[in-house]
């Protein structure tokens, strides 16, 4: 409350509009409307299937037989599909297996991009613009899906967790990306570093990243939602079906209309409904970007343009 | 290592003292004198700078480049069945010239899987290109900071969902047993499932490219807007110009090379028409509607074990693929844009 009394009285609502330039015509009611009108549309077209996810995945038996199907109205809300889901069994393993190859995916893919990006961010640099072209040159050709699949099983990869990491580790865009920001970073600040006796790991871990927290969120972000969201090289390389991660369980489960392992019994009987349980592993697959993506919006358009202009 | 590196470096050396100015922003010392600096000399000072680009350039090198090798397998009859081992299988199969390929030209399914990857990117370049630019110009006309805030982050958000997701939720609407069909049966019609009808299916995969990625593809269009000087409206408005005119005189032309670029793109990118996405729904569909090339180098390699043959097919498409890539920057240049690469 006092915070805002103490906010000064011109300052302008964010919700409010800025000042109209004189020379701007007013703008129509009607324009108006139809603009807010269409805005709210496209808006509702991906938030409403996302409403009926997650409210079936909260609604019990009960609610989800009345409504016929998917419940567009809370009536009651329950956890039990989470609860059954999260209680060991293949979801949960399936979960676990992707959060943990997400993290040390990402992990592994913003260590190489990093050090990447700022090895290639002196113009002029020894070897320098061979490196770039290499690197640029994957951009317009791909080698072909039989080729690297015969690849990762002659590296004896195939039915190991590396086949879901190391093909895919590196973006060369995401790469661009960095090494445009932190060309932007300024050079007499990096060269008095350097005369103070700091090597450029030093340079690039104290000055350059710490400079770079928002590219390096968006990057960040892009690699740990391409692991999350990867299922292809699962299906591709693994055979064993307990390694699967949870893209892999979902299709099985949403797609194929497949009971979860253990679980069939409690939806048979009626305890469950099979649908309610399709519905919360959508919502956990849809949870952890559609929570941290918007915190990182922000940086978007920067870590775009930045990349777009220089690369 | 270090030896054929000289050659290499010395030339770089010069071009870089000829065109000071193209070595773009960063002129410090260690980019001002690099042309008169020995190779010695150089190395000693970027030799830490070429060690932390080496994790990524071998994996590039390795993963990249190294496949490309494994294409001879397309004038081969590959047995995979020799060793689990790509490269000795490969070693130990017979070469069967250009058979694969000759074979490819006579199947009916590689023509209907090239027309329907054609139709596809047509239809794409139609119903997806322009929705991203009108969402842009709605989005920038909204001055509302929150506002448009809040629109951007919905707008965005299904771009980071799994195509998994994506067509999970879609089947949840439009599936047999979806939302659509629940209303109509509740309204005493018969079901409706969308997701499993071949004649409408190209419009499907469009609409969920559509719901998934114009809200991304904004972006683009959002920053080049926002370069644009609020002068130049001024100055329009000045001489008349009205709503309407001023987009037309000042939005558009400061759109036009970003369109250009994401065209050539998208053209150089023709045969590759979301591949995940239609795998997925390969089965519910069947191949006739669905199969594109991507696809059919899957069915083929992978689920047929005929290597040689899938191989041969993703040859085809990746040729012709770098060769579209040419010809759309060659168009962009001939049209006085930038393209994806400088002349």
């Amino acid at each position: 409350m006092t915070a805002v009394i103490d906010k000064p009285a011109t300052e302008p609502s964010r919700w409010a509009a800025p000042p109209r330039p004189v020379w701007e015509e007013k703008p129509s009611h009607t324009g108006l409307a139809a603009k807010g009108l269409v805005l709210a549309l496209a808006c509702l077209a991906i938030l409403f299937p996302l409403w009926i996810v997650i409210v079936t995945s909260l609604s019990s038996r009960k609610t989800i037989d009345e409504a016929g199907g998917l419940v567009m109205i809370p009536k009651d809300i329950t956890f039990v599909a989470y609860q059954e889901l999260l209680s060991g069994g293949q979801v949960t393993r399936a979960a676990i297996i992707s959060i943990v190859i997400t993290l040390v995916g990402t992990l592994f893919s913003m260590t190489v991009s990093v050090l990447c990006a700022y090895g290639l961010s002196r113009t002029g640099s020894l070897g320098h613009r061979w490196i770039l072209m290499t690197l640029l040159a994957t951009m317009f050709f791909s080698a072909g899906l039989i080729p690297t699949y015969l690849l990762v099983q002659s590296l004896g990869l195939t039915d190991s967790y590396l086949a879901l990491i190391l093909p895919s580790a590196i973006s060369v865009f995401n790469i661009l990306v960095l090494r445009g920001f932190f060309q932007g970073i300024s050079q007499e600040l990096i060269d008095s570093a350097r005369i103070d006796g700091a090597g450029d790991f030093r340079i690039l871990w104290q000055i350059v990243m710490p400079l770079s927290r928002a590219v390096i969120a968006v990057i960040t972000l892009f690699y740990a939602v391409g692991y999350w969201s990867a299922w292809f090289n699962a299906s591709l390389y693994l055979n064993d079906q307990d390694m699967m991660p949870l893209q892999n369980v979902m299709i099985q489960l949403v797609q194929k209309q497949e009971a979860p392992v253990g679980l069939g019994q409690a939806i048979k009987t009626g305890q469950l409904s099979g649908l309610a349980v399709q519905m919360a592993v959508m919502v956990m697959a849809l949870l952890p970007v559609a929570v941290l993506s918007p915190f990182v919006q922000k940086h978007f358009k920067k870590g775009m343009l930045t990349g777009a202009v220089k690369g | 290592m270090s030896n054929s590196t000289v050659p290499r470096s010395r030339a770089e050396a010069e071009t870089t003292e000829k065109t000071p100015v193209a070595s773009g922003g960063a002129t410090g010392p260690r980019s001002k004198p690099s042309g008169k600096l020995s190779l010695k000399l150089r190395w000693r000072r970027d030799r830490v700078l070429l060690l932390m680009t080496l994790p990524a350039v071998a994996l590039v090198l390795l993963f990249n480049y190294v496949p490309i090798l494994g294409n001879v397998v397309a004038f081969q009859d590959y047995d995979p069945y020799i060793s689990d081992n790509g490269v000795v299988s490969i070693l130990n199969s017979p070469w069967v010239g250009v058979e694969n390929f000759q074979r490819i030209f006579e199947d009916s399914a590689f023509w209907q899987a090239v027309q329907n990857t054609l139709v596809l990117f047509f239809l794409q370049l139609v119903l997806f290109f322009p929705v991203p630019i009108l969402l842009a110009l709605l989005i920038n006309s909204v001055i509302r900071p929150r506002v448009r805030a809040i629109a951007q982050a919905v707008l965005y958000l299904p771009h980071f969902f799994s195509w998994v997701l994506v067509i999970a939720v879609f089947q949840q609407l439009l599936g047999g047993a979806g939302l659509l069909s629940q209303l109509l049966r509740d309204h005493g019609y018969d079901g409706l499932d969308v997701m499993t009808d071949p004649n409408t299916f190209k419009f499907l995969v469009t609409a969920q490219a559509v719901w998934k990625d114009a809200g991304w593809g904004i972006i683009v269009f959002l920053a080049a807007l926002a370069s644009v000087s609020p002068d130049l409206y001024e100055a329009a408005a000045m001489d008349g110009a009205g709503r309407w005119r001023r987009m037309w005189h000042v939005t558009l032309p400061a759109l036009r090379p970003v369109i250009a670029l994401l065209l050539v793109l998208r053209v150089g990118d023709a045969l590759t028409v979301g591949f995940e996405q239609i795998l997925l729904q390969r089965e519910a569909v069947g191949p006739g509607a669905s199969e594109v090339l991507d696809t059919f180098v899957w069915w083929n390699g992978v689920r047929n074990q005929d290597f040689g043959y899938a191989a041969a097919a993703g040859l085809i498409k990746g040729v012709i693929s770098i060769g579209l890539v040419l010809a759309a920057n060659k168009v962009a240049h001939l049209m006085g844009e930038q393209g994806v690469y400088k002349k």
